[in-house]
């Protein structure tokens, strides 16, 4: 039983996280290699707000999240912006060089000492006991539940809303898009402002759950796998490449070698791109388009 | 292809040796005399810091070439650059540390490493292009730094495999001055095969595949086996600079092979100007000597005293914005850079080369 509430808990990371590359993919075919370090950033805004507004807890947590999306934004506007229209090797080696260049600042700013963003806001972290004799912590708990608001609110969004119809159609044909008006650059900027705020939750309840350093980076690396497993241009992909990787790299740590957790998604990941490079629900086209 | 003649020069090619030959001109003879000249006497005048940081360049632009060869030339992206420089390093250190294997057997076994791992590399590129292409190595860098770290922890040599001194004839390789030519040498002999490799056939249907690979079929190009001798060469480069490595610093540890290497490597072929082989050694030399700039910068600074502590992250920092300014304004790197300065001296009074020509 514990070791589906494991499975469960790290699917949802891995899906909270690997719907932002889903969504910046999936509307400007930019992967985005920053995404560790957008997430850890947001994690580090909980630590400034926090420290600032320390006696209003919840005021710095929504702060930070307004702020992370503002910064996802800005990150488009002021240097992606640059990259529509190159080539998409050049645009992802900008994302890396963004990532770098996040790394440092993060560094410089906050050090690398760990960081406990709840005892900064005084927050406890209660563990429950489910049925079956499971443990799950609060902040664990409350990962689950946003994964799946997140996933149904994006779902509806891209569904039935204005902007998250434009989003899909700068996606499917951008030239066409642009000839009916739609704004590219405000879309491309919002699905960047989006992907960073759903990194930047996932990457605060992480840090409220157990703490930051700057080794999140790698939780970021490692739920790409679950994106292209999935399908790098489907959101239900996504959640069900998740549940692949972190069933798979659960199960290992369980029974086979704790050691081999930080490769099993790329393993995953190799033979998915060996079997099915698309992914699962991804469309098969995208690949020559590449 | 058809060599440009050398610009400005009243040169012309009267017979096939002419066509052969690497230098054409007197005066580019005179000057890569004078080139080797100065780079043979540098470690007899320079102090052994500088001597030091001239031996990482080499070593790093026999990395960078290959790279270069596989992402700027055949077009096909690598993201797996460290696991294949671990490789080499580890294939060394463990040939040296188990069996004590000389020199002269552990670099060659480095190699087929390598080409074995390029093969490996390489076979998701019949299938993949692109992002793709660059996930797949992506993800076969940690299975490789996963397998030495592997290695590393069962035979309980966690803090990384000491590796002695090597021996060449005789010759214990020790001193800085010995190690700078030896590497020179290496560096050398490696663009050497790459300037010979990019004028024989194998060059041409690398740059054909870039450009077009559907094409590049039709004209008759096994696209397939192109493409794997790029992976497969490149690597097997890699691993050996990698060896090399190992060697110099007389030291193996799966810490120094992260993902922030690669990152290095191809930064230096984004800098250095992607498509050229001078950009690689260019790119080499800048991404080697940076840090080393932002230290003397740092410590040249007013009030930059008090990031002492974090020249690490600054380094980062540094090191991300450089990346960015090259990508996003001078997509053709120092090479671009020099290529412009070159023409505006050669062409003065002029603007622009003749129509047909390239430079």
């Amino acid at each position: 039983m514990q070791l589906v509430v494991n499975i469960l808990v790290l699917a949802s990371i891995y899906a909270l996280i690997a719907c932002g590359y889903v969504l910046i993919y999936r509307v400007s075919r930019v992967l985005n290699l920053a995404h560790g370090e957008l997430m850890m950033l947001g994690a580090y805004l909980l630590v400034a707000t926090a420290s600032g507004l320390s006696n209003s807890p919840v005021a710095a947590l929504l702060l930070a999240l307004a702020l992370s999306l503002v910064v996802g934004g800005m990150v488009y506007l002021f240097l992606m912006r640059r990259m529509t229209g190159e080539m998409v090797l050049a645009a992802v080696l900008t994302t890396v060089a963004l990532g770098i260049l996040l790394r440092g600042l993060i560094l410089l700013i906050w050090s690398a000492s760990p960081r406990h963003p709840r005892d900064m806001l005084g927050w406890e972290n209660p563990v429950f006991t489910l049925p079956g004799d499971a443990r799950i912590s609060l902040y664990a708990g409350l990962l689950i539940v946003s994964t799946v608001v997140v996933y149904g609110a994006l779902f509806l969004f891209l569904r039935f809303g204005r902007w998250g119809m434009r989003m899909r159609a700068a996606g499917q044909n951008p030239l066409l898009a642009a000839q009916r008006g739609i704004r590219l650059h405000a879309v491309f900027a919002l699905a960047w402002g989006l992907s960073t705020f759903t990194g930047a939750t996932a990457g605060m309840l992480i840090a409220l759950d157990s703490g930051l350093d700057s080794t999140m980076v790698m939780i970021g690396l490692k739920a790409f796998p679950a994106a292209l497993v999935g399908g790098l241009d489907s959101l239900a992909g996504a959640l069900i490449g998740a549940l692949i990787i972190a069933a798979a790299e659960v199960g290992v740590i369980r029974f086979i070698d704790p050691l081999l957790a930080d490769v099993v998604p790329f393993l995953v990941l190799i033979v998915m791109l060996v079997v099915r490079p698309w992914g699962l629900f991804g469309t098969r086209e995208e690949l020559d388009r590449v | 292809m058809s060599k440009p003649l050398p610009a400005a020069s009243g040169h012309f090619r009267r017979s096939y040796a002419d066509e052969f030959r690497l230098i054409e001109t007197r005066f580019a003879r005179i000057w890569a005399t004078v080139f080797t000249l100065c780079l043979l006497a540098f470690p007899f005048l320079a102090s052994p810091f500088y001597v030091d940081l001239a031996t990482q360049v080499f070593l790093t632009s026999i990395g960078a070439l290959a790279l270069m060869l596989l992402t700027g030339i055949a077009g096909q992206i690598s993201l797996g650059h460290a696991g294949l420089i671990a490789a080499g390093a580890f294939t060394a250190g463990i040939l040296f540390k188990e069996f004590s294997l000389p020199f002269w057997v552990t670099v060659p076994a480095a190699a087929v490493t390598g080409a074995l791992l390029g093969l490996i590399f390489g076979l998701p590129s019949l299938r993949l292009r692109g992002l793709y292409l660059a996930v797949s190595t992506f993800a076969l860098h940690f299975v490789v730094v996963y397998l030495g770290g592997e290695y590393e922890t069962r035979r309980g040599f966690s803090t990384g495999i000491l590796v002695d001194p090597p021996k060449i004839f005789g010759w214990e390789i020790y001193a800085p001055r010995t190690w700078y030519l030896v590497l020179l040498a290496a560096a050398g002999i490696a663009l050497l095969v790459c300037i010979n490799l990019m004028r024989a056939r194998s060059g041409r249907a690398w740059r054909a595949i870039h450009s077009n690979e559907t094409v590049a079929e039709a004209l008759g190009i096994g696209i397939a086996r192109y493409k794997l001798l790029a992976f497969v060469i490149s690597s097997s480069m890699t691993a050996v600079a990698g060896a090399l490595f190992a060697y110099y610093r007389g030291f193996v540890s799966i810490e120094a092979f992260s993902m922030y290497l690669t990152i290095q490597y191809v930064a230096m072929i984004i800098i250095g100007g992607m498509g050229s082989l001078l950009g690689a050694i260019l790119g080499a030399t800048f991404v080697t000597l940076f840090p080393y700039l932002i230290e003397g910068l740092m410590s040249a600074l007013p009030g930059a005293d008090r990031l002492a502590g974090s020249v690490f992250a600054v380094n980062y920092a540094a090191f991300g914005i450089v990346m960015i300014l090259f990508l996003v304004f001078e997509p053709q790197g120092l090479v671009g850079i020099w290529r412009r300065l070159r023409d505006y001296f050669q062409l003065w009074p002029f603007r622009y080369r003749p129509v047909g020509t390239k430079s």
